[in-house]
């Protein structure tokens, strides 16, 4: 089977006011039909970057992707994005949120009345149906980080990206939305990418983890195959070895290999040279 | 007392007053929304009466409420007795063309139109009138302008030095030159409109399109990225970007702009009816200080606060349609 979606040597430079800043560096993946792919790694580390390139939203330096052997040059709602601040219209309702992308989507190959059952079909796929005619600002996090997922599913995406979808949410409501993407996940079977901080998140949603090395020149550090049978149950799993072994697996990638030097802490020892620095001269 | 109460409780029921309210809550609730702004302008009257008195002007006195008020009535009066004598001069007319026609059936009756002297009410309407189209033909320029220079950073750089360099610019630097071009442009003989009329209506543009163009540039380039990001993943077209992103996201800074512009040309209205003796308020206020009668200060006194009271309301309904039609409502509108 030829590959789905292929990254091969993505690297990317932002030019800076000191000289082109080389954020990612020889990025390779190659990623399945079906195969729901998350990617980890210390914040700055280019994850979204690596995902804004996949949406087209960033162009690669060097290298590219291809998608069902079409290079990816430009957005698109084949590969649509799930933000991580949801990204709702603000004077749309719900409903209104995903007609938008639904007309722009199906012009001319759905009629009124089929792209209004696509519509409220999506929407009760991440169970919004009841509040489908409310404004953004009148429903909370989790529910408009629900609408934004029944948006990007509207389009009928070939890839779905998700850029640290619940990041910005509670906990508890967090593990609610997770269950309900794997019940979707189950039934529609998309190719998934997404970003997260969460290893928990990471190795409970995830086919594939890719562990990322710290920036700059960021690249694919480890991928760890998750081979958990599904449906995954969070309670059940918490005592799982397997399922322990793999959280173990990427912690230890991301505390001990890939470990962030803490600014707070380089300061601290800083400052203490300076102070003996002084006390010497003092002497 | 029992019926104060009673009157009391009539008035919290047009208030809207909710069951479970206490009278405290309510009261204080009426003193903040009536109560203060109310005493606030009784304290100015006193001031103003007592002031007036103190003023003694080539013309007479400084006109105090009392003679405002008096004026008010005169203007009134003015107005009813012009408009009859109108009345009287049509049916005169029509009259005497009509024993004409029944004495020679070939005469051709001529309609001459009324050549009165505009009353107070008659230059308010004409100052309304003018106001507003010269708003509109300033928003029409300064909306679409304000979203390209928005959504295009170069053409702003274009722009903005004409900008900066036009919109600290006086009306009455304008209205010279504005004067000239169009009489030197608008050459009819049958004018559909007249040129003091397009004078005032330009002169007025030329001043209030610059808030609201600088607000719409502003509201336009502060769209949220991830929100151009949604647009450019659904490959919105450049009209469809403008028209479902663009325009409803930046509705309240338009607004703004839009109700700074209103306030702005209301002002310069007036400044330019007076400098130019173009028929309106400020050409009211011209004549009446030119006459130079002992009533002229008091008719210029309603003027001024008939000029003020205008530029309020017009301030409200804009706030108004503001509130219709913006979707944010959490924003701070008054």
């Amino acid at each position: 089977m030829a590959v789905h979606l292929e990254l091969s040597d993505v690297s990317i430079e932002f030019p800076t006011p000191k000289g082109a800043f080389r954020a990612l560096d020889g990025v390779n993946l190659k990623i399945e039909r079906g195969e729901f792919v998350s990617l980890i790694g210390h914040s700055g580390c280019g994850k979204s970057t690596v995902l804004n390139i996949i949406a087209g939203l960033h162009q690669a330096s060097t290298g590219g992707v291809v998608l069902d052997g079409r290079e990816v040059n430009e957005p698109g709602p084949e590969r649509a994005v799930v933000f991580q601040n949801h990204s709702l219209l603000p004077w749309l309702s719900a409903y209104e949120n995903v007609e938008l992308a639904v007309r722009q989507v199906f012009k001319g190959r759905k009629s009124k009345a089929e792209m209004k059952a696509w519509i409220e079909h999506n929407l009760e796929l991440v169970q919004m149906t009841h509040a489908m005619d409310k404004r953004p600002d009148e429903i909370s996090g989790g529910m408009k980080q629900r609408v934004g997922i029944a948006r990007a599913l509207a389009m009928e995406p070939t890839v779905l990206l998700m850029d640290e979808p619940f990041g910005a949410l509670d906990a508890l409501t967090r593990a609610h939305l997770q269950d309900s993407l794997m019940e979707i996940q189950s039934s529609l079977n998309n190719t998934v990418i997404m970003i997260t901080h969460d290893v928990d998140e990471a190795v409970l949603l995830s086919d594939r983890i890719v562990m990322m090395t710290n920036g700059p020149a960021a690249t694919v550090g480890e991928i760890l195959e998750v081979d958990l049978p599904r449906p995954r149950e969070r309670i059940a799993l918490a005592d799982n070895p397997e399922y322990n072994h793999y959280r173990h697996h990427v912690l230890r990638f991301l505390y001990e290999k890939q470990r962030k030097v803490e600014p707070l802490v380089s300061h601290r020892a800083k400052g203490r040279v300076d102070d003996s620095a002084k006390a010497r001269k003092q002497a | 007392m029992n019926s104060i109460h009673m009157s009391l409780a009539s008035i919290s029921g047009i208030a809207g007053v909710k069951a479970n309210d206490t009278f405290a809550s309510w009261f204080k609730r009426m003193t903040w929304t009536l109560g203060l702004p109310l005493l606030g302008l009784l304290v100015f009257m006193f001031i103003w009466q007592a002031g007036a008195k103190r003023i003694d002007t080539s013309l007479g006195q400084f006109p105090g409420p009392v003679q405002v008020y008096e004026q008010t009535g005169a203007l009134i009066s003015e107005h009813v007795r012009e408009r009859e004598r109108e009345a009287a001069f049509y049916e005169r007319q029509e009259k005497r063309n009509a024993e004409r026609v029944a004495k020679d059936p070939d005469y051709v009756p001529k309609v001459r139109s009324y050549t009165g002297k505009p009353t107070f009410f008659d230059q308010i309407v004409t100052s309304l009138v003018t106001v507003l189209a010269g708003f509109a033909i300033g928003a029409l320029i300064a909306i679409p302008l304000g979203i390209c220079i928005g959504l295009n950073g170069s053409l702003y750089a274009l722009l903005n030095p004409v900008i900066q360099l036009f919109k600290p610019v006086s009306p009455l630097a304008w209205l010279p030159l504005v004067t000239m071009v169009v009489s030197a442009v608008y050459v009819s003989d049958d004018p559909l409109f007249a040129k003091s009329f397009l004078t005032s209506l330009f002169t007025v543009s030329l001043c209030c399109l610059w808030p609201t163009l600088i607000n719409t540039a502003v509201g336009v380039s502060a769209i949220s990225p991830d929100l151009q990001n949604v647009s450019k993943v659904l490959r919105l077209s450049w009209l469809a970007h403008v028209y479902r992103i663009v325009l409803p996201s930046s509705v309240p800074m338009i607004f703004t702009g839009l109700r700074l512009s209103l306030g702005i040309a209301w002002m310069v209205l007036i400044a330019a009816e007076m400098l130019a003796q173009n028929p309106g308020l400020g050409k009211f206020v011209w004549d009446e200080f030119q006459n130079g009668s002992s009533d002229s200060l008091g008719r210029i006194m309603v003027a001024v606060l008939v000029i003020g009271v205008i530029g309020f309301l017009l301030d409200r309904i804009m706030l108004l349609i503001q509130r219709a039609v913006s979707w944010d409502k959490n924003a701070i509108t008054r």
